[in-house]
């Protein structure tokens, strides 16, 4: 078993005609995925690599069947199409857009959670189950070079990194049950601490991997609820060790900043390491500690 | 990007927030002028964009004229803080019987804006570790309204005049928050005078710049120009690298950070070019610059990125080192670079340089490099072997 999606999950690209989305949706097909529909205001009655496009959102769904949504427009127009997604009953919305104004996502986020849709990103690179299903660039042209199935869970800041994780598991026989980008910026609409209780119920999970970043403060927060709650072993790489000793600069992501007192790695770590999860000082060694637990 | 002080105060003008009486002086010839018309005793404060001022002493009581000369002469012929200032804020001295910090932001956990209170005026930073803040999240689609400043104000022992007046404070300040796309607007100290009115001693406002483009009309409206701000003068290296980045707009290759090492890097991917950076100075390395390429870059800005960061004095060795990369193209990359080598009259087979950068087109890519003689890792190979393989090589030729 995969969580957030499996073989069957029926996708809704918004925003399907645009270059990178129609290339993107064409990979998800050979992945697999079941794109049922696609969706550009203004251009309903097209077709993009035989994927029906419509206009608004629930006509893809009336007509199409989707219950999960791609969002891959402008970001002036994302708020927009996030909101007409989960007005439209889609209960998993995978934002790929970057650079969306905050206070649209604060907006967009607020809107989702009271129709009990859940919100992947902004500036998230997507989902993959592999050998199940792809929602999102995960992998690009060939993701089967680099994702297997298997028993481990991946959660990252970084959209790279998922793939560059993956590769390394992968080429040392370790499978993924799912990966998931939740996107590098501060606002997004799931992290760590709303995935791993999904990971906990996964049979098929048996480690999770989660790649982090300084700034912010998500991890403190990872690490609390993994003390308290969870019970599945947890690896913890970071990227980004040197930010500590240059608070103020931003590299990277726009969440990588340290800021004095706090969103430093070292405490960061420090937690996880109360919590009880392994962190790693290089993720070449991830492969051969987590042999040890599957 | 960050405001100065008065220009949030600015800011506070329009929408009613009380400032105490000030003018900005921006030469040494006009202080003496905007002083006598505030009046001594005064308070003077550097106009810069970094943090911790006051306890830099970049805030000041002036007695006097004679100060007020000694305090301008030198900030505007140093600067302060290791920077030009733009300029000096003179403003009425306040009589303060309290102070407070009041404040709005983004709690990321949340993902609502929430509005922070506390009694005294230190850092934001103290104040969080105190556990004392009185913080209110925020419904975006009610936002803020005056009953609920009301009701959680008289929480912390608030009555009657100053109640309303303190409410009325926040009401606004949601208002211009959320009208000028910010993602903090802070009042550290506000005020309360003896006579029991409030006064934003302080601004501090940070508007978003993924929403710049929507802020234009407001910005010119109060004229603040947009800028680019780091925590320091951006180098020249750092400038002409922006250009070539902004060459066309297909693909990033230009977001640089100079540092004085001899190793020049192009990095890859947002959490793998942090992940790259610790690998090389974890081996000993001497990292040059902080380089991301993503996206799908052309080859015409991969060379010339190439070129710039090879024109820096003293670059012993090239690293070229990404994640497994899903949309920018491997063959793209390496051309770009190599280019870049040629033109500059570098032999790629002779000079220190590695590659590890699959993903899409990685044959046609490899094929490139090893026509020209270049060490490369495939995708069997992690990003800490490459860095690992180029600080070496650099060690062993001293």
């Amino acid at each position: 078993m995969a969580i957030l999606a499996d073989r069957n999950t029926r996708v809704i690209i918004q925003g399907i005609t645009g270059r990178e989305a129609a290339t993107m949706s064409q990979e998800m097909l050979a992945y697999g995925t079941k794109v049922v529909a696609g969706v550009t205001p203004g251009k309903g009655g097209q077709k993009v690599h035989g994927i029906p496009v419509f206009d608004t959102v629930i006509e893809a769904v009336e007509k199409c069947g989707g219950d999960t949504s791609i969002v891959s427009v402008p970001p002036l127009f994302s708020k927009d199409a996030v909101m007409e997604a989960a007005d439209a009953g889609i209960k998993l919305i995978v934002v790929l857009t970057e650079r969306i104004p905050k206070s649209h996502v604060i907006e967009m986020l607020a809107f989702a959670e009271s129709k009990g849709a859940r919100v992947i990103g902004p500036n998230s690179p997507g989902i993959i189950c592999p050998e199940e299903t792809r929602l999102g660039y995960l992998g690009g042209s060939n993701p089967e070079k680099a994702y297997m199935k298997g028993p481990v869970g991946i959660i990252s800041r970084s959209g790279g990194m998922c793939t560059e994780l993956a590769n390394i598991l992968t080429r040392n026989g370790i499978g993924q049950s799912t990966v998931i980008g939740i996107g590098g910026d501060p606002v997004v609409g799931t992290t760590y601490t709303d995935l791993l209780p999904l990971f906990q119920e996964d049979e098929e999970t048996k480690v999770v991997l989660l790649f982090c970043e300084p700034g912010g403060k998500k991890e403190e927060a990872a690490a609390e609820f993994i003390r308290e709650k969870f019970t599945k072993k947890v690896v913890v790489f970071f990227g980004g060790r040197f930010v500590d000793r240059m608070p103020g600069m931003r590299f990277g992501h726009a969440s990588v900043i340290v800021r004095p007192g706090y969103g430093t790695t070292e405490e960061k770590i420090k937690l996880f390491k109360s919590a009880g999860c392994i962190v790693v000082e290089t993720y070449s060694e991830i492969p051969e500690i987590i042999k040890e637990f599957i | 990007m960050r405001f100065y002080e008065f220009e949030g105060k600015r800011l506070f003008k329009e929408w009613n927030l009380p400032v105490p009486e000030g003018e900005l002086v921006e030469k040494e010839d006009e202080l003496l002028k905007a002083g006598e018309k505030i009046g001594f005793p005064l308070m003077a404060k550097v106009q810069g964009l970094k943090g911790g001022r006051g306890k830099k002493g970049g805030v000041r009581e002036i007695k006097d004229e004679k100060e007020l000369l000694e305090f301008g002469e030198k900030i505007f012929k140093e600067g302060f803080d290791g920077t030009r200032v733009r300029g000096i804020l003179l403003e009425k001295k306040l009589m303060a019987e309290k102070e407070f910090y009041l404040g709005i932001t983004i709690d990321e956990l949340e993902k609502r804006n929430c509005i922070l209170f506390t009694e005294g005026g230190m850092d934001v930073e103290e104040i969080a570790k105190t556990g004392r803040v009185l913080k209110l999240t925020i419904d975006p689609f009610t936002g803020v309204k005056s009953f609920m400043m009301k009701m959680f104000f008289a929480t912390t022992g608030f009555k009657g005049k100053t109640l309303l007046q303190l409410s009325e404070i926040a009401v606004q300040l949601y208002d211009l928050y959320i009208k000028m796309d910010a993602n903090l607007a802070e009042i550290n100290p506000l005020i309360l005078t003896k006579e029991h009115e409030f006064f934003c001693a302080d601004s501090r406002i940070e508007i978003d710049d993924d929403a710049l483009n929507l802020q234009k009309k407001n910005l010119e409206r109060f004229n603040i120009p947009i800028r680019e701000e780091k925590e320091r003068e951006p180098t020249e290296l750092e400038i002409k690298a922006k250009e070539i980045d902004q060459l066309d707009h297909r693909g990033v290759a230009g977001r640089v950070v100079e540092f004085d090492g001899d190793l020049a890097l192009i990095i890859g991917g947002g959490g793998a070019s942090l992940t790259v950076f610790d690998a090389i100075l974890r081996y000993g390395g001497k990292p040059a610059n902080y380089c991301e390429i993503g996206g799908n870059p052309t080859v015409k800005k991969v060379q010339k990125l190439t070129e710039l960061l090879l024109s820096k004095k003293g670059i012993r060795g090239v690293a070229v080192i990404t994640n497994v990369l899903s949309n920018t193209r491997v063959d793209l990359v390496a051309r770009g670079v190599i280019k870049g080598m040629l033109s500059k009259g570098i032999d790629p087979s002779k000079f220190p340089v590695v590659f590890r950068v699959p993903g899409s087109w990685e044959e046609e890519g490899f094929k490139i490099l090893e026509k020209y003689g270049i060490k490369y890792f495939t995708r069997e190979h992690t990003m800490d072997e490459a860095a690992k393989f180029i600080v070496e090589l650099l060690k062993k030729e001293g």
